[in-house]
């Protein structure tokens, strides 16, 4: 067998191809850090420089748009975490009419998601008088059948010896989901955790058609509308805006970069 | 358990959060199509019920027929390339090169990103004669390409945007299932002779199946409803060049603010995903008797 000659043709397969994918990103994270006539213009000893990240921050109320991130992220979160645990223990622990073709109907939304129905959502929201709200932005997401469904499958593997052992010691329904099925999930809820924040941080054209003003604009938003208008199109200052407003991001997957690894798969898997 | 729901609970548990689903998914999808037969109304003109007019406009739409090509294409062209590329990465991580913890990063970090980051890294990128792309066409004596701006090079730009950001997610669930592959079985057909290549086609992969169907589900679904580099890098020009479907639907309601032809685009687009999704309900069910 020629292992050694294979090794060597594979590692470089490995390494072109890691290599050509960083590339886009280092490219912009060089020109972030330099002033802007070196951002066309390699050099090795060109002087690195922060001044890109304080323009950029002082340009656009970027403070404002991660306030706003944060408060959509928790309040979508909150909500998905309670409203799809509820819906899971309903058609796990109950027998119920039509529980079958309910839950289909629940299951609707992994295709029809409501990124594809802007149009009458926001007819919806502007009857409601929601436009230009954070809560606006987050209604249509409020409820996931991704999480009622994650949440459903882990349910179902509970014992059935342990819900009835809670039972006979007393306990409610609302006891019984506290102490014997949500702490058996915990898992199951950080990595669903995980997805919902990523997805919801990363969320844009949904939120750049319900937003107007600066106010309640998440950091998404906020960044197309820095990188189209308000920069006039600087490079060096575009590359700062979009590694300061994803650096959250990226530094919570450095740290946690085998947690959230491991949780990606199995939220994947089922 | 088989308890039995009493009243209050399955207000609490069922009614209250799946009304607010069916509000913002069967509702919408049903208005949709009611608001497909009304025209689009003014304030100094209410909207009035003009049947399939709408449908007669979308079947004269050359502008549609563009836009669903751009994304049959884009669909076609994204999802397979992903795929094979989401394999070759998860052999790679998986194996026992050195540096593997830094490929995975290479790999996984344009997932992680937003879009709308993802379309600024790549604008600059494309960016004629101070991107990376120019310079390195450049330095080997060649032309800049004018990637956004040319009619045939702009939905390439965005197939391959796209494919970047994605594949790293595919990545992650064939790492999945590869590690899941018991070792005793590559080692059995190893011990009758197989070389690595062979092992990889005939025993690998064919494990793989379950993960791709699963991975070729989502990347559908997301090639039609992730839009936004085209709203950020070319507003689905020039000349509809980059539009994809979503893009058209947001284009026609929230730019030229028709709001009636914009419920008949999300019709056709919930029916088209309805078709796709039967279609691999049925590939689906195919497999399930093969095993």
């Amino acid at each position: 067998m020629s292992g050694g000659l294979n090794r060597i043709a594979f590692g470089t397969v490995a390494f072109v191809l890691a290599a050509v994918w960083g590339l886009p990103f280092l490219y912009s994270v060089w020109t972030a850090f330099h002033p802007e006539k070196y951002s066309a213009n390699f050099q090795w000893d060109a002087p690195l420089t922060l001044m890109n990240f304080v323009e950029a921050w002082q340009a656009a109320p970027f403070a404002l748009y991660f306030l706003n991130t944060l408060i959509l992220i928790t309040v979508v979160l909150v909500a998905n975490l309670i409203l799809c645990t509820l819906v899971a223990y309903a058609f796990v622990r109950y027998r119920f009419r039509w529980a079958g073709l309910l839950f289909s109907l629940v299951m609707v939304q992994l295709l029809i998601s409501p990124e594809i129905l802007i149009v009458e959502n926001y007819l919806t929201l502007s009857q409601l008088g929601l436009i230009d709200t954070i809560i606006g932005i987050a209604l249509p997401y409020l409820t996931s059948a991704f999480g009622i469904f994650l949440l459903r499958q882990t349910f179902m593997t509970v014992p059935k010896s342990l819900d009835e052992a809670a039972q006979i010691e007393g306990a409610g329904a609302w006891r019984v989901l506290w102490t014997v099925y949500v702490p058996l999930a915990r898992p199951v809820y950080l990595a669903y955790g995980l997805v919902s924040i990523s997805f919801h941080w990363n969320n844009f054209l949904w939120p750049l058609i319900v937003t107007n003003s600066p106010e309640v604009r998440p950091v998404t938003v906020g960044l197309s509308v820095f990188a189209t208008v308000d920069s006039g199109v600087e490079w060096s200052l575009v590359n700062a805006a979009t590694l300061m407003t994803t650096a959250p991001l990226i530094i919570a997957f450095l740290i946690f970069q085998r947690q959230f690894v491991a949780n990606f798969m199995r939220a994947g898997i089922k | 358990m088989n308890m039995r729901l009493s009243l209050g609970m399955g207000f609490i548990l069922l009614v209250l959060p799946c009304s607010l689903l069916v509000a913002f998914t069967h509702y919408p999808a049903a208005r949709a199509f009611l608001n497909s037969l009304w025209n689009n109304g003014s304030s100094r003109r209410p909207s009035r019920f003009v049947g399939l007019e709408n449908y007669e406009a979308l079947l004269e739409d050359d502008k549609l027929v563009q836009v669903l090509f751009n994304s049959g294409l884009y669909a076609l062209g994204t999802i397979p390339l992903a795929i094979i590329l989401a394999i070759s990465m998860a052999l790679l991580v998986n194996s026992k090169l050195p540096a593997t913890g830094l490929m995975r990063l290479s790999f996984f970090l344009p997932t992680m990103l937003p879009m709308v980051a993802v379309a600024n890294i790549w604008m600059f990128f494309y960016a004629p004669g101070i991107g990376l792309s120019s310079q390195i066409l450049n330095a080997f004596g060649l032309p800049s390409i004018n990637w956004l701006g040319d009619t045939d090079t702009a939905l390439l730009s965005m197939m391959i945007v796209a494919v970047w950001k994605e594949a790293g997610l595919f990545m992650i669930f064939y790492l999945a299932a590869l590690q899941a592959i018991p070792t005793n079985l590559k080692d059995a057909a190893r011990l009758e002779g197989a070389g690595s290549v062979r092992v990889f086609f005939d025993v690998v992969l064919p494990l793989l199946r379950p993960t791709t169907i699963f991975v070729a589900v989502n990347a559908l679904i997301n090639a039609f409803r992730l839009v936004d580099h085209v709203v950020v890098m070319t507003s689905g020009g020039p000349n509809n060049a980059s539009a994809l479907l979503l893009y058209y639907i947001y284009e026609v309601t929230f730019g030229f603010r028709d709001f009636a032809y914009g419920a008949t685009l999300t019709v056709l687009m919930v029916v088209l995903l309805g078709i796709l999704a039967a279609f691999q309900f049925w590939v689906l069910d195919r497999k399930a008797h093969y095993q």
